[in-house]
């Protein structure tokens, strides 16, 4: 018995058929591996063509679903010609397609057909980040009465704990409100891109929250995820934007559940 | 080699999350969250649910409630679509046992997985990529099982695949590579009535002559879809595995015949794209379960691969 042929990633392929049927998969100039025919010896050629389309067009199809307020935002022909372009080159790394399309926004500020849509590589973060926070573990957001009980003298020492499904996306563009605008039907109405906007994600029960965060209310937040106590956060905030709202920021981050009562998320 | 792997099913657990909905002799549909509100408005019905496990790999939100009530009143059958147990490579142990916690979770009637593969080294293919028929594919795939059924302490029922393709290499039929992947591991088989029609027609055999040769007593599950049609290179119809449509008469004459020999196991209709309103899925089910029910006068052997 001649000694298993395995390589850096253990990939046992004696009867050699993997390497060579995925290596024309997305890479529509190579010809389909020559060990493959129809019935009787027939060509295989569109035969193949079966395997790269499904490839292809599902994986394109995944991050239309992922991404539909820049399919919508660039329309069909656009976006599945980007898409099908961040597929050949930076295809799925994970059997969870809810997890692909990490790498988009970054294609997108990339990708020279975009550029005159500086504002997309944003909204789609928003759009990955809405993914994550529908996938992310339950937990019960903090209530208020719990801060509430907490002495005053004792609140600029607390430390939160971030709820998973929570996020904050910066953008110096109206991210949230194209974002918003076209995540629902009906007409878009004309937006000026050109305000910057803060985007919170969140899920404190079973729906996804996106909302466009008040001035200094990212840093707070991004400062208190990252388990600043709460005084330092305040003032990292203020410092940023000098019309921080420093009750209206804790009304709205316990509304939106941005933080949990879980000592640590309702991991399966 | 391992005659009949001593893979005992689990006990039931004092602690179950779940009741035991029985699944034999039932059909059964997709389970598509957009259907969720009709389901649970008509409440609960006779039918299993079949979804796809990788949809609730996520630690959390919508697909887990989601999921949750329509196991609390239903069988559900988990179906393994990226597990690339005929793969090459060694099988993604963080995948393993993300698929293992499911069915720790839900406590599925029926576990299943495909004889296809869909990772290579670290790419995701996101398709059921086909593979040789030869002696080394055959004792890779027999350890895959083996691994997959040790880690979830149950046997899994296998896929047959629908293929566009043969490899000058194969040196075995898929029946019987089939049938030793049986013998050697003791998993069940899930047959895909569809895919029989479609490999049948793209490769110029007969449904009846493939059914025939197939090793039934160790069927555990039926699927049936609708399939699309395109050509192949020279012009001959190539049909396409498509779940986007209602079941061929071909396939539901194929169907009545297996059920005839097998009698009434469990049978699901797939519908995975251009997903209808649910009436017209459950539809489907429905006249799956008219034959099933039809057949079920016939003798009706446990179903050696569901759960109680």
């Amino acid at each position: 018995m001649r000694p298993a042929n395995l390589n850096s990633h253990g990939v046992d392929d004696r009867s050699g058929y993997a390497a060579e049927f995925v290596a024309a998969l997305l890479d529509p100039e190579r010809a389909p591996p020559v060990f493959i025919s129809g019935p009787n010896g027939k060509a295989a050629t569109k035969r193949y063509a079966v395997y790269r389309n499904n490839v292809t067009v599902s994986l394109i199809n995944a991050l239309a679903a992922t991404f539909p307020a820049i399919l919508r935002l660039t329309g069909e022909d656009f976006f599945r010609a980007m898409a099908r372009l961040h597929v050949r080159t930076t295809p799925p790394t994970s059997p969870l397609l809810f997890e692909y399309g990490r790498d988009l926004p970054e294609f997108i500020e990339r990708y020279e057909h975009a550029r005159s849509l500086p504002w997309l590589a944003d909204v789609a973060r928003i759009e990955r980040a809405w993914l994550d926070a529908y996938h992310a573990a339950d937990a019960k957001p903090l209530l208020p009465e719990t801060l509430a009980a907490i002495p005053p003298e004792q609140l600029g020492g607390v430390v939160l704990t971030p709820h998973p499904a929570a996020r904050v996306v910066r953008s110096r563009y109206s991210a949230v409100t194209i974002f918003a605008a076209n995540r629902r039907d009906g007409p878009v109405p004309r937006i000026d891109a050109g305000e910057p906007e803060d985007a919170l994600i969140a899920r404190p029960a079973l729906d996804v929250v996106v909302r466009r965060l008040p001035p200094g209310g990212a840093e707070f937040l991004s400062r208190l995820s990252a388990g600043e106590p709460l005084g330092a956060a305040a003032e990292a905030a203020s410092t940023s934007a000098s019309d921080f709202d420093i009750s209206a920021n804790i009304a709205g981050m316990l509304e939106a559940g941005v933080f949990t009562d879980d000592r640590k998320g309702n991991e399966q | 080699m391992n005659q009949q792997a001593n893979i005992q099913r689990a006990p039931v657990s004092a602690a179950s999350r779940f009741p035991a909905h029985p699944v034999t002799g039932l059909a059964g549909t997709s389970f598509k969250h957009q259907h969720l509100p009709t389901i649970l408005a008509d409440g609960p019905q006779r039918g299993f649910f079949e979804v796809h496990a990788e949809n609730y790999m996520g630690a959390g939100g919508p697909p887990h409630d989601a999921l949750t009530r329509i196991r609390r009143d239903h069988p559900v059958s988990l179906h393994g679509v990226c597990m690339s147990i005929g793969g090459p490579q060694p099988l993604d142990k963080a995948h393993l046992g993300r698929f293992k916690a499911l069915v720790d979770r839900y406590e599925p009637a029926l576990v299943s997985e495909h004889l296809a593969w869909s990772t290579h080294v670290t790419s995701y293919y996101n398709d059921l990529l086909p593979l040789p028929y030869t002696q080394p594919t055959l004792a890779r795939v027999a350890e895959h099982i083996e691994e997959v059924q040790e880690a979830i302490g149950r046997p899994i029922l296998l896929e047959n695949p629908s293929t566009y393709v043969l490899f000058t290499q194969s040196t075995m039929s898929e029946t019987d590579f089939l049938r030793e992947l049986v013998r050697r591991t003791g998993c069940g088989l899930l047959l895909d009535v569809n895919n029989v029609f479609v490999s049948a027609t793209n490769h110029g055999f007969a449904a009846l002559d493939y059914l025939a040769d197939f090793p039934l007593a160790h069927v555990g599950e039926v699927h049936l879809a609708g399939h699309a049609e395109q050509t192949d290179d020279e012009g001959d119809l190539l049909l396409i595995d498509s779940h986007d449509g209602p079941v061929a008469d071909a396939v539901w004459k194929l169907f009545d015949i297996v059920i005839a020999q097998r009698g009434p196991v469990p049978t699901l209709v797939e519908w995975d794209s251009d997903i209808p309103e649910w009436p017209v899925l459950k539809a489907e089910a429905t006249a799956a379960q008219a034959i099933l029910d039809h057949h079920a006068q016939s003798i009706i052997p446990g179903n050696a691969y569901a759960a109680r």
